[in-house]
């Protein structure tokens, strides 16, 4: 029997290596998977790299994890943003590497690192200051600039329900970058609100289809 | 416009923008400015607001009993989904976007050029870490941008100019502006379509730092 319930956050993301590298999905605080990244804290997992688009607000989830030191390296799109305390503070400190990357551009290449695809050409942010120094190509009369995937060893996602199987239904906008980064993780644990049986979701309404996930866990209230 | 407080500015630059919105459309409506346009949807015709964070269909702000802290637009302000209404996640929202498939994108903007340049990411003052977004990618992939700004800066210089100071967005992609001062387009110069009440040729080019012609 497929059984991908877990049922403390600790298993949910057991296994993970010092130095990893974690997609966390959310856009603000809608779909972020902040007792996975509290269950990170306590495990004490140090020198990760995070990809992420905001870098956290006020002092939980992601920001409780960069001020506990753990976070060498932060790939993200838009960190400065209402309440990102924590992250500015440590920004500048100069104790966190920043990898700014437009923000579709940044869900593109976890896509890519999901899907098997070793680059792609994109028009976003040529002629700027962040596509200085890196690989163009004219492609019929447009320059693009040459991306590459990422890859990550976990995936930290925040859904509504989920099955044994893993299928994925999410709720509103928090769904933004769970179902992007889903495919992308090694391993893929999941919070949800709800785990339901096999069969309650109406395949038709499964966002994420269980194959792109590993562990599910009914985060407690 | 003096005595006018910088809210109703705001307020008056996005209703302005919002009349132009032509029936059927697909809007994006970037952070800041931008975002007020929701409340202003003219409701005469069906226009289609995106959120670059998965929405289409976005209305306006929540009465506070219907306020779902999962349901935020791009600037993490909560709204509202008006009948017909999808949800997606972030590839398809970008898609939408670099695929041409919106035909505006509503921008705010530190910095606008005569050529079309647009500055609205990082200014050349500010030791804070940067922050992009889907600034770029709304830039290069919609249609049209129409940059929404208020004209000057608080002490009265110029943020329409002949080449932008601010490090790039994207270059050549703002067809219009609309600001407290002024509705402008952008083809080959700055054409001055529209007057706000009270706003003479000459105060206009006083505070632009490039040529203004008359339509």
């Amino acid at each position: 029997m497929i059984d991908k319930i877990v049922h403390s956050a600790e298993a949910a993301i057991d296994g993970v290596a010092d130095g990893a590298t974690v997609l966390v999905s959310g856009f603000g605080e809608a779909g972020t998977p902040n007792a996975l990244l509290h269950a990170l804290l306590a495990r004490g997992s140090r020198d990760l790299t995070i990809v992420t688009n905001n870098a956290g607000v006020g002092e939980t989830g992601l920001a409780a994890l960069l001020r506990g030191g753990r976070v060498r390296r932060i790939v993200c799109s838009f960190p400065r943003s209402a309440g990102s305390v924590a992250f500015e503070e440590i920004y500048a400190s100069g104790k966190l590497e920043l990898e700014l990357v437009p923000q579709g551009t940044l869900s593109e290449r976890i896509r890519a690192g999901g899907a098997g695809i070793g680059g792609f050409y994109v028009k976003t942010g040529v002629g700027t200051l962040l596509a200085e120094g890196r690989e163009t190509r004219e492609l019929d009369g447009e320059t693009y600039v040459f991306e590459r995937p990422i890859h990550a060893d976990l995936a930290l996602i925040k859904a509504e329900c989920g099955d044994r199987w893993g299928n994925l239904t999410y709720h509103a906008a928090a769904r933004n970058y769970g179902p992007v980064m889903a495919p992308a993780g090694r391993i893929t644990a999941v919070e949800v609100r709800q785990v339901v049986p096999l069969g309650t979701l109406d395949p038709e309404h499964v966002v994420t289809p269980g194959i792109f996930v590993d562990r599910v866990w009914e985060r407690t209230p | 416009m003096s005595g006018t407080s910088n809210a109703q500015k705001r307020l008056a630059i996005a209703r302005r923008a919002a009349q132009d919105l032509p029936e059927g459309a697909y809007v994006n409506l970037g952070i800041g400015l931008p975002t007020l346009v929701a409340d202003h949807r003219p409701q005469d015709r069906e226009i289609i607001f995106h959120s670059e964070n998965g929405l289409l269909g976005m209305g306006p702000a929540p009465s506070p009993e219907a306020l779902d802290p999962e349901l935020i637009n791009a600037g993490k302000a909560p709204v509202t989904l008006l009948p017909g209404a999808a949800i997606f996640h972030h590839n398809d929202a970008f898609m939408m976007m670099r695929g041409g498939h919106l035909d505006y994108a509503l921008l705010g903007a530190y910095q606008v050029a005569a050529n079309g340049d647009l500055a609205n990411w990082i200014t050349d003052s500010d030791a804070r870490a940067p922050a992009v977004g889907g600034a770029m990618d709304l830039a290069v992939g919609a249609r049209k941008v129409w940059a929404l700004m208020e004209h000057a800066t608080r002490d009265g210089q110029p943020r329409i100019l002949e080449r932008c100071t601010y490090p790039l967005t994207a270059a050549g992609v703002v067809s219009r502006i609309y600001t407290d001062l002024a509705v402008i387009d952008v083809q080959d110069g700055l054409h001055v379509r529209e007057l706000s009440e009270g706003v003479s040729f000459d105060h206009l080019q006083s505070l632009t730092g490039a040529l203004l012609r008359r339509v």
